[in-house]
């Protein structure tokens, strides 16, 4: 006797929708079992995980404050991949959003400038991540160049670049040659929501992209190109869709979101540009998105999830001194169940005699 | 079921708060760190030093700290956290959280900072750091003494000035043995990581040097020079043991005696915001033994360690000499000003490099 995948004829519909459940709720079985053997109490440690950060005003607002960039990415990154075009590099068209846009910052220092230095500051910051994402993705088109290969490594292209600038020509002249530029001025700076708090602007806009691609998705026939281009290529043909347009068209949005995100992060939360202002974002949009299901409300669901992770990671280090690497476990776990719970919805398992061939395998 | 299962939960939650309430009349001292705490480097010496505040002050203080935090977004909220996780005093470890630290300081002005490594204060916020180029001098002499080729190797971290006055520091001493020596330099701008220290070491023996410096973090260029019969000096912590034969000394951070001193300041209510940049003589870091050389170059180790701590040798006496031959504008007096030495961006003479971003 044997246990085998066996492919649906059909996707089950009901799998599709219990399954980050099923997901959560083995991936918080695990943990307990985890927390138990490291000797911590786990329904503490679960609390200090989940149930604390969203008890209190300050910690929402952390989640959101760290949600906002990771679902402004994935929101991009989801349209590529409906697509089937694969951008790897929203790391990189992040950073590069956020050198240009505080190029702006940078060169309006302790001028009068007006009001008119943050909007252009988000205009310059989309513009640069777009054109930045237009390289691979033209690569490909005119070249057939592997997209995954050159989107990433146009990453350490930006990250080498931000380097030398805050190093060099945009240095703080009072900062003791540290890499850092001088702190933006006000009008340069994303402005906060609550007075005292960390909620800043860049959260509505991210609220704003996600409504904005959901229409897309589901309301306009763009929207309906991209998923027919990614589910089924040869249909999209027959169809006349362009797939290298749509290539070219997923990169640049998804280019100019990461660029948005980057120049928000550092002109709201960090204040000023600096080197490793990404804790690697760029790829860990990448599983909110697939843990979102390409989907934007489910994007936005994720990002927050992944933010109270984050935030409960570290309380649970306070709290009950866990250490880091534990949430670090946490987050692999929940990604390991994510991905073998997905591939219930498209298979399913079943026991058959050894003896019996199986006539009807998977693929 | 769940009934049963939710009062479980409720009495623990009420248990953990109990608990709580009665920890407060200790004092809550915090930390944040860069790295992980490992079993040596930078993060390790923090760790040190925070548990022999522990041994120290026993159940009079309860410390905290949160690993792994990088020097961006996240740090101001771990800082925060810590603060509404009720700490009163809060060492932040690395240069990156200055500002940070600054913005969470003015926040919570009950609240009590110790910054390492920066220049930005606030009433209620102190900076701590080391005159480590005090080491570096002794390193120099060192050096320039067990040097057969006459060509040492320097592994840069970061050219930021407390690595660029290391450099200094090391090429003055060392030109005082031998005026001809030579210093190459590799920036492998990065505090740590093993690979690239070691193929910056293997670059550097490569290129004749025989006695290997580094300001990075890791042992792998001490075991690099141990497999090729060079020498090397450690950084932060002890690192011996990956180079019996091999390493000279090593500049050891030994933060303990300070963290000490501020948190007994903080049980006396005495504390107050103060710029602390100690050398040799404060105890701030302290030179591993010397081994691996003979006994007369122990003994010129010795006593420059001695004439620092009295207070009759200074590395950058006037007149020191830049790259260009120029004399530097000398603001301290006899020396160069402490803030020349802070915001150090240029080589002396005799440097074979550019500084990057010049």
């Amino acid at each position: 006797m044997q246990l085998v995948l066996e492919k649906r004829t059909e996707r089950s519909n009901t799998i599709a929708l219990v399954s980050p459940l099923i997901a959560i709720g083995l991936t918080i079985v695990t943990m307990t079992i985890l927390f138990a053997i490291l000797g911590k109490n786990p329904l503490l440690a679960l609390h200090a995980y989940f149930i604390a950060p969203l008890t209190d005003g300050y910690s929402l607002q952390e989640i959101a404050v760290k949600a906002t960039p990771l679902v402004m990415i994935a929101i991009g990154l989801a349209l590529c991949y409906l697509a089937n075009a694969w951008n790897i590099g929203a790391e990189g068209q992040f950073l590069i959003g956020a050198v240009a846009g505080s190029w702006i910052a940078v060169k309006t220092q302790g001028t009068d400038a007006g009001a008119w230095v943050l909007p252009a500051m988000l205009v310059l910051a989309a513009a640069a991540g777009a054109l930045y994402a237009l390289i691979p993705a033209i690569c490909k088109v005119k070249f057939g160049a592997s997209e995954i290969l050159t989107s990433l490594m146009l990453v350490y292209v930006a990250d080498l670049l931000l380097d030398y600038l805050v190093r060099g020509p945009w240095r703080d002249p009072n900062g003791f040659n540290f890499p850092t530029t001088a702190e933006f001025d006000p009008v340069a700076t994303v402005p906060l929501l609550i007075e005292g708090g960390r909620l800043h602007l860049g959260s509505i806009i991210a609220l704003l992209v996600v409504a904005a691609a959901a229409i897309l998705l589901g309301r306009t026939i763009k929207g309906f190109e991209i998923r027919v281009v990614g589910a089924a290529p040869r249909a999209a043909r027959f169809g006349g869709f362009n797939a290298n347009q749509l290539v070219i068209l997923t990169f640049a949005v998804s280019g100019a979101l990461a660029g948005l995100a980057g120049i928000i992060e550092v002109a709201g939360p960090v204040g000023h540009l600096q080197p490793g202002i990404s804790p690697g974002y760029g790829f860990t949009a990448i599983i909110v998105a697939f843990l979102g299901r390409l989907n934007p409300l489910g994007i936005l669901i994720a990002g927050l999830f992944l933010a109270l992770t984050f935030i409960g990671g570290e309380q649970a280090q306070i709290a009950m001194k866990i250490p880091l690497d534990v949430t670090k476990v946490f987050q692999g776990i929940l990604l390991f169940y994510v991905l073998a719970c997905d591939s219930l919805i498209l298979y399913r398992f079943k026991l058959v005699l050894a003896n019996r061939q199986v006539t009807r395998g998977a693929g | 079921m769940r009934k049963s299962l939710l009062a479980l939960a409720a009495g623990l939650l009420l248990a953990g708060s109990v608990s709580a309430a009665s920890a407060a009349d200790k004092l809550k001292v915090g930390f944040i760190y860069l790295g992980p705490i490992g079993d040596l480097g930078w993060t390790y010496q923090h760790e040190l030093a925070r548990q022999a505040l522990v041994k120290e002050f026993g159940d009079k203080i309860e410390t905290t700290y949160l690993e792994n935090v990088p020097e961006g977004p996240d740090a101001e909220r771990a800082i925060e956290q810590l603060v509404r996780a009720g700490n009163k005093l809060i060492f932040t470890t690395s240069f990156g959280y200055m500002d940070p630290t600054l913005k969470v300081a003015k926040k919570y002005p009950n609240v009590h900072f110790e910054h390492a490594t920066g220049y930005k204060r606030n009433a209620n916020m102190s900076t701590y750091s080391s005159k480590w180029y005090q080491g570096r001098y002794i390193q120099g002499l060192i050096a320039a003494k067990m040097s057969k080729s006459g060509v040492l190797g320097y592994i840069g971290s970061f050219p930021i000035p407390e690595v660029v006055s290391g450099i200094n520091a090391t090429m003055i001493a060392a030109q005082s043995i031998n005026p001809n020596i030579k210093v190459k330099i590799i920036w492998a701008n990065t505090w740590f990581d093993p690979g690239k220290e070691a193929d910056a070491a293997k670059a550097l023996i490569d290129q004749g040097a025989d006695v290997i410096m580094q300001h990075t973090d890791s042992p792998a260029a001490m075991q690099i020079a141990s497999e090729r019969g060079k020498l090397a000096f450690g950084q932060d912590s002890e690192m011996i043991k990956f180079g019996p034969k091999t390493q000279l000394t090593s500049i050891l951070d030994t933060w303990a005696p300070y963290y000490i001193a501020r948190v007994k300041a903080e049980l006396d209510g005495t504390w107050k915001s103060e710029d602390t940049w100690g050398g040799l003589d404060s105890h701030m870091f302290a030179m591993a033994p010397y081994t691996n050389m003979p006994d007369d170059v122990k003994k010129i180790a010795e006593d420059a360690q001695a004439a620092i701590i009295a207070g009759k040798l200074h590395p950058f006496k006037c007149p020191v000499i830049g790259q260009d031959g120029k004399e530097i504008e000398c603001k301290g007096g006899a020396n160069l000003a402490d803030g020349q030495i802070l915001g150090m961006n240029f080589y002396v003479k005799g440097i074979d490099d550019k500084l990057p971003g010049k």
